[in-house]
């Protein structure tokens, strides 16, 4: 599982990498997309990975937090999506704007060469 | 803090909060409520801040208390620590947004739809990143703080803006990734992101984790010096600041000074000399990435085009200060540094403020929005005939603007008799050894600073004559109004003053540099905290945001 995480998220992270280099507006919010992603399971691997353990205590009597996933990371996670979520929407608003104002959807805002 | 006294310490944060809220409840026509609210909204914010400066200046016995808006107990609980380098941030952030407002009033924050909002939410985001113990609520903060200034870059549209915005976004976008990386990493090195806490379990940290740990700072570091401009990764500057409209780049000038807060903060805390196998983590590379920032800075100041580019540059020259003193590490130069920066801050925003109006001569350059994209929103500032009646003409607007540019450009410059070169004297006096010959650091901190002040005075002495000093037509003054020139005055007035009493401001300084040169202090401020009513138990407390 370790494995299966690790190479996830690495794909995720050089792909995104790759792709905010791009010149095209597009391609560069793809690109921050995927970095959330990247980002996000990374956070969530912070917690250490378990399985069949549950984030929260059940009540009453002391528990062993072994048998518990940590919730932090979790919490974390899902502060991170939303702001995130916002980023890359303000993001679109300006991409459109830029494609508005310059009639081309180059970083630049002109075509190389022009 | 006792009493209602203690809940002060929420106040910068949710104060502008709720305002901002409350003014997006109303349409946009209604612009004498919009900034009623909003200036008294600011005036409170800087009585606050001063009230909270004077909690923790030298005369009163707490050099640091904490306020835990869930009343968790710590380290658990969302901490809010005033000690003395916050309430000294918060002041500035706080006279800052007061002038800027001022100014903006006069048109600027009409010509496009809740600048106002914006302006509130990008100081409750500020103010929150100062005030904040915790590292994760520090990147809440930090997303409020560079969310409302993404809309206040992009206020007065025009190509050239959203062209930056663009580029701004981005750079702050791949940031903050690395912040969250830095974020859980610290995590999962040692299982807190409390501040005061991660200083505590630093020294005990288990070998396996302390490379993982190292690594988390480095990450973390190189987020914040994104946001505090370091060469090289401060490239995005100038150029954004320059195209951003004046009042959002005067503001803007706290900005990168919050990414500079966060260094010395977590550096004195986490990696000070008692911190085993961290004391003094990274310290060279902020003095050798300082001393290329101020380099850069003053190399892009000369070579500025126009006065906003160089006053971006400024903004630049003054954190890079911070960073070197921060590197070269002794107590009096880096008393000196926090006390030019304050100076700096200051008169860097005034500077925008300044250009904008020197430029109103040549409205082909400030007028970037000749094209709309969203024309149902966004109007010409300059164009509107609406916006022209508001309020009387200053007379002699020049002579005003001579006497402004002038204190600014000294300040900036660190030349006598203003706040800027009190501060650089006390960090080349910090910088010089007590007995033997100079080190090659300080050798170089001197020199460059030097260079710096006679660099940016001659880029300040270029525009001064090319705006002030040559003699043009006589056709075409600018034309300034009060409320504007109220707002620049302001800003002058807090320079002069901080000039006057720099005595109060160094020994203020030196006595905020030895109190983050003792991080045990600030730990035990934090950790010994009780919660209110001495009511413990976490099932019998209020339900705190979760973050």
């Amino acid at each position: 599982m370790e494995l299966m995480l690790a190479i996830g998220i690495g794909v995720f992270a050089g792909s995104a990498v790759w792709l905010t280099l791009r010149p095209r507006t597009f391609q560069v919010i793809a690109g921050f997309s995927l970095f959330g992603y990247a980002v996000n399971l990374f956070i969530f691997s912070m917690g250490r990975l378990k399985t069949d353990a549950p984030p929260l205590l059940e009540g009453g009597g002391p528990v062993d937090p072994s048998t518990y996933a940590d919730p932090v990371p979790q919490a974390l996670v899902l502060t991170a999506i939303v702001i995130g979520f916002a980023l890359t929407a303000l993001f679109l608003v300006i991409l459109l704007a830029l494609r508005g104002f310059s009639g081309s959807d180059h970083v630049d805002g002109r075509e190389p060469g022009e | 803090m006792t009493g209602w006294s203690a809940h002060l310490a929420v106040m910068p944060v949710a104060l502008p909060m709720l305002a901002a809220a409350f003014l997006l409840l109303f349409n946009e026509d209604r612009r004498r409520l919009k900034a009623i609210v909003t200036i008294a909204t600011v005036a409170a914010l800087v009585v606050v801040s001063a009230l909270l400066l004077q909690s923790v200046s030298a005369g009163s016995a707490v050099p640091a208390w904490v306020y835990v808006p869930g009343n968790w107990p710590t380290p658990f609980a969302i901490t809010l620590v005033v000690d003395r380098l916050s309430a000294m941030m918060l002041v500035l952030s706080s006279i800052l947004s007061l002038g800027t407002l001022l100014f903006s009033l006069a048109r600027w924050a009409w010509a496009g739809p809740r600048f106002l909002a914006f302006f509130l939410l990008l100081v409750a985001g500020v103010n929150g990143a100062l005030l904040t113990g915790d590292l994760f609520n520090l990147f809440v903060f930090f997303e409020v703080m560079l969310a409302a200034s993404y809309g206040l870059l992009l206020h007065g549209s025009g190509e050239k803006r959203v062209r930056m915005g663009l580029a701004y976004v981005a750079v702050n976008l791949t940031a903050s990734m690395l912040f969250l990386i830095g974020v859980s990493l610290v995590y999962g090195a040692t299982g807190t992101l409390n501040m005061a806490d991660l200083a505590r379990r630093l020294s005990d940290l288990p070998p396996e984790n302390q490379t993982l740990f190292a690594v988390a700072s480095a990450v973390l570091g190189t987020a914040f010096l994104v946001k505090a401009s370091m060469w090289p990764l401060g490239f995005w500057l100038p150029r954004t600041y320059a195209a951003a409209s004046a009042p959002a780049a005067a503001v803007f000038a706290i900005l990168s000074k919050v990414g500079v807060y966060v260094v010395l903060r977590l550096s004195l805390l986490l990696f000070g000399t008692d911190a085993g196998a961290f004391a003094g983590f990274g310290a060279d590379w902020l003095f050798v990435g300082g001393i290329l920032t101020v380099l850069f800075g003053t190399a892009g100041a000369m070579a500025a085009r126009n006065l906003p580019y160089a006053a971006g540059c400024c903004v630049m020259i003054s954190s890079g200060t911070v960073l070197a003193a921060l590197g070269f590490g002794t107590d009096a130069a880096l008393g000196g540094a926090l006390f030019y920066m304050a100076g700096s801050i200051l008169a860097g925003g005034a500077l925008f403020l300044l250009a904008e109006i020197l430029e109103r001569e040549a409205p082909e350059a400030a007028l970037a929005a000749d094209a709309r994209v969203f024309a149902d929103e966004y109007e010409d500032p300059f164009g509107s005939t609406t916006v022209e009646e508001n309020g009387p003409v200053i007379p002699a607007a020049i002579a005003l603007a001579s006497a402004g540019f002038l204190i600014c450009g000294l300040l900036l410059a660190g030349i006598p008799p203003f706040a800027g070169f009190i501060g650089k004297l006390t960090i080349f006096l910090g910088a010089l050894p007590r007995e033997g010959s100079l080190s090659g650091a300080a050798w170089t901190l001197i020199a460059v600073l030097t260079l710096s002040s006679f660099g940016v005075l001659m880029t300040l002495l270029r525009f001064g004559v090319a705006y002030l000093w040559t003699p043009g037509d006589g056709t075409k003054l600018p034309v300034v109004r009060i409320v504007e020139f109220s707002g620049i005055a302001t800003l002058l007035l807090a320079c002069i003053l901080l000039t006057l009493w720099s005595e109060k401001g160094l020994a203020y300084a030196d006595g905020a540099v030895s109190w983050l040169r003792d991080p045990g202090a600030y730990v035990r401020a934090v950790m010994e905290h009780q919660p209110w009513h001495g009511d413990a138990s976490p099932g019998n407390a209020p339900q705190g945001d979760t973050p």
